[in-house]
């Protein structure tokens, strides 16, 4: 009689052998993270969530006093502070995914070094716990640009662009996860990336037009115009702010370079990934 | 039919670890391994076996289990055995997933639940309440499945007062009783458990290995690792002795046990010349040990009711106006029964630069049968362990005696050692 068995745990995993049933299996452990992500971090503290609104509201400021004032980056006839809290609101979304997920091996190291769960469990409740503190920052994004609608100084528009916001956020976790998957897994072994990845978000962040419009980049500088249409970020960040109304613009080719983009890292991510997390213990 | 299935087959396992530091120093030597590693290569194939006490060479590779073979039915409850360093551990973290083994395959049937340590991924700041969802979600239980049995798990681990405060705020032995309870109400068809019994008061570790017990009792398949021999005696039937990475003995649990125990003395019984340093800094090192009968001459055994005599030979490389000396003694299982310590008598030995000779009389309170005694010297001022040797000499107490006041005379024995006690008759 041939015996059966429920799974083998052998040295060779086929690259892109990927058991989705069994990460829903642990549904449940990826929400109690999402939890503890969300509780663990206001605890002991007198505001709590309202510091999610904090941060971005005082760094907009900033930037319309610096970028808007004395820079003059954001575009005509568009209500600065709208625009820099625009491009805040969802630069901080990827960059939050990027950060926490590229973190998960070397911070985990003691519960994966225990218990087996499917990882990716982790830094899929890293990507949804933050996409409810970007949510709670959206919905502070559209009270103001709901007040700069009915104000009236500014001409702002409704468009149906905005219904593909989903899209954009999507695009972005796919991105920040991809991107935080391959780092993670290189961390591993190589702590250099850590440092890579804290002024790496912040360098990219300049060269994707969050405190600036592409237009206006176009204008001044074409050689960076065109290098920041490289990045897979731009096209993301113009359409969010073009949804808005406060500047952007909405480019379809772009948007689905993006996409393709994402998809291959999310899918070179889980390669490496899936290579890394049978032995990372004995290198982390 | 269905208790003789095969839940777990171990096939040919090993895993093998680099020695030294990672990385190979330049950033293009990591990269052409970074790219051989991620096409699944090996880099190198430079084997030595798994004795620890050699000096490695940097990137040196070790086996630190090697062609382990051996199927668990279901319901059995299996016991590893093995000296520190033996491959337990190794082997615990493949049969639990936690690391991939480099060969071989383990193939099992139903859900594994392994607790290599209770409490993991606890969060000090969240309470109670929210760390035991959490650490049975990591632990593989559902939320339905954690609050049908919360109140059980809070009921158990005796810290419902506390179960809305923050972890940080509980004292260790509540925070373990509590992660303990959490692990205790697993139900997965094979749990996994490694030494988490030698936590909390006594009280709690006997509610812990009758929880065990019980356990074992609903026809679940465990695997248990300890260096608690009773345990390990009472819980599991069938054993697995490792020694150097490699399966020494499997077999039925009472021959395990004396297997390692024996695989812990030296062959030799009564004089022992240690080959290696055991635990300790190494600034002396116990050389050799020695039984003494009656006669002045080493013995292997000695006789009921006469004294135990130990000579000890310190090797010494610094002078110390005290050193303390100990002798252990324990019983085939390695249980202690007897600590004899110069400190305990205010008995002051110094310690030369060079050879030392030490000999101590313990009163014989043994009965017959077979012991094992381990030898350590320390530092009295600093309380730092020199060597250790453990469980090193093998010796018997004997039952006859020239002088027939002093022999056992009985067949049967009932305890290792009995109590020193004075009777008379009051009434």
């Amino acid at each position: 009689m041939k015996e059966t068995f429920d799974y083998e745990i052998g040295a060779k995993k086929s690259l892109l052998s990927f058991n989705f049933k069994e990460l829903w299996r642990y549904r449940d452990l990826i929400s109690l993270l999402v939890k503890r992500d969300y509780v663990a971090v206001y605890k002991q503290t007198v505001l709590g969530p309202v510091w999610f609104f904090i941060q971005p509201l005082i760094t907009s400021l900033i930037f319309t006093l610096i970028f808007g004032n004395i820079a003059n980056l954001a575009p005509e006839g568009k209500p600065p502070f709208l625009f820099f809290l625009c491009g805040q609101t969802f630069w901080n979304y990827f960059a939050s995914c990027l950060t926490a997920t590229s973190n998960t091996f070397v911070a985990n190291a003691s519960v994966f070094g225990k218990v087996y769960f499917p990882r990716l469990a982790v830094p899929i409740s890293v990507v949804i716990s933050n996409l409810l503190k970007f949510s709670l920052q959206f919905l502070m994004l559209i009270l103001v640009w709901i007040y700069y609608y009915f104000d009236g100084t500014y001409n702002i528009q409704v468009n149906l662009s905005l219904l593909l916001i989903p899209f954009y956020l999507l695009l972005m976790a796919i991105m920040g996860l991809g991107a935080g998957l391959v780092i993670s897994s290189l961390t591993t072994r190589y702590r250099d990336f850590t440092f890579l990845v804290g002024f790496g978000v912040q360098l990219l962040m300049w060269a994707t037009p969050v405190v600036y419009h592409l237009e206006t980049l176009k204008t001044k500088s074409l050689l960076g115009y065109q290098f920041v249409k490289i990045n897979p970020m731009t096209s993301i960040m113009e359409a969010a702010k073009y949804g808005f109304d406060c500047g952007g613009s909405f480019n379809p080719i772009l948007l689905t370079y993006s996409a393709v983009f994402a998809g291959l890292l999310m899918l070179f991510g889980i390669v490496i990934f899936n290579r890394v997390e049978k032995t990372f213990m004995d290198t982390v | 039919m269905m208790n003789k299935d095969v839940v777990i087959k171990v096939e040919n396992l090993g895993k093998q670890y680099r020695l030294g530091e990672i990385g190979s120093g330049t950033f293009a030597g990591e990269l052409v391994r970074f790219i051989r590693n991620i096409r699944g290569k090996q880099t190198d194939d430079l084997i030595t076996d798994n004795d620890r006490t050699v000096q490695a060479k940097k990137g040196d590779i070790v086996w630190a289990a090697k062609d382990i073979n051996f199927e668990v039915k279901r319901g059995e409850v299996l016991g590893i055995i093995g000296k520190n360093g033996a491959g337990k551990s190794t082997l615990l973290k493949m049969l639990s997933r936690v690391t991939a083994p480099s060969v071989g395959s383990i193939k099992v049937k139903g859900r594994i639940a392994s607790l290599l340590e209770v409490g993991t991924g606890f969060h000090p700041d969240l309470t109670g309440r929210e760390n035991i969802f959490l650490n049975g979600a990591i632990l593989g239980m559902t939320k339905n499945e954690i609050r049908s049995k919360f109140d059980e798990i809070v009921d158990f681990s005796g810290v419902a007062r506390y179960i809305d405060t923050p972890v940080k705020r509980y004292s260790s032995g509540m925070y373990v009783r509590l992660a303990f309870a959490v692990a205790a109400h697993l139900e997965p068809e094979i749990l996994i458990v490694d030494e988490v019994l030698a936590v909390g008061d006594i009280e709690f570790q006997r509610k812990c290995l009758g929880k065990m017990k019980d356990v074992s009792g609903e026809g679940r398949t465990v695997i248990f690792v300890s260096h608690n021999m009773g345990a390990v005696k009472s819980l599991c039937q069938t054993g697995i002795v490792m020694k150097n990475g490699t399966m020494d003995f499997a077999g039925n649990i009472n021959d395990c046990v004396s297997r390692y125990l024996k695989i812990n003395t030296t062959e030799n019984e009564g004089d022992v010349v240690v080959e290696k340093k055991g635990t300790g800094t190494g600034e002396a090192l116990i050389k050799r040990i020695q039984l003494i009968n009656e006669d002045n001459n080493t013995a292997e055994s000695v006789l009921y009711k006469s004294p135990i005599k130990i000579r000890i030979f310190v090797e010494s490389s610094i002078e110390i106006p005290k050193a303390s000396l100990d002798v252990k003694i324990s019983d085939k299982d390695g249980s202690i029964l007897f600590h004899a310590l110069n400190i305990y008598h205010n008995q002051a030995l110094p310690l030369q630069i060079g050879e030392n000779i030490f000999e101590t009389e313990i009163d014989n309170q043994l009965l017959p049968g077979g012991f094992l005694a381990s030898v350590g010297v320390h530092n009295a001022a600093t309380y730092y362990t020199m060597d250790y040797q453990e469980n090193i000499m093998a010796f018997e107490v004997i039952k006859a005696a020239i002088n027939a006041a002093e022999s056992y005379p009985y067949e049967w024995v009932v305890a290792p050692a009995m109590a020193k006690s004075d009777w008379k008759k009051i009434k």
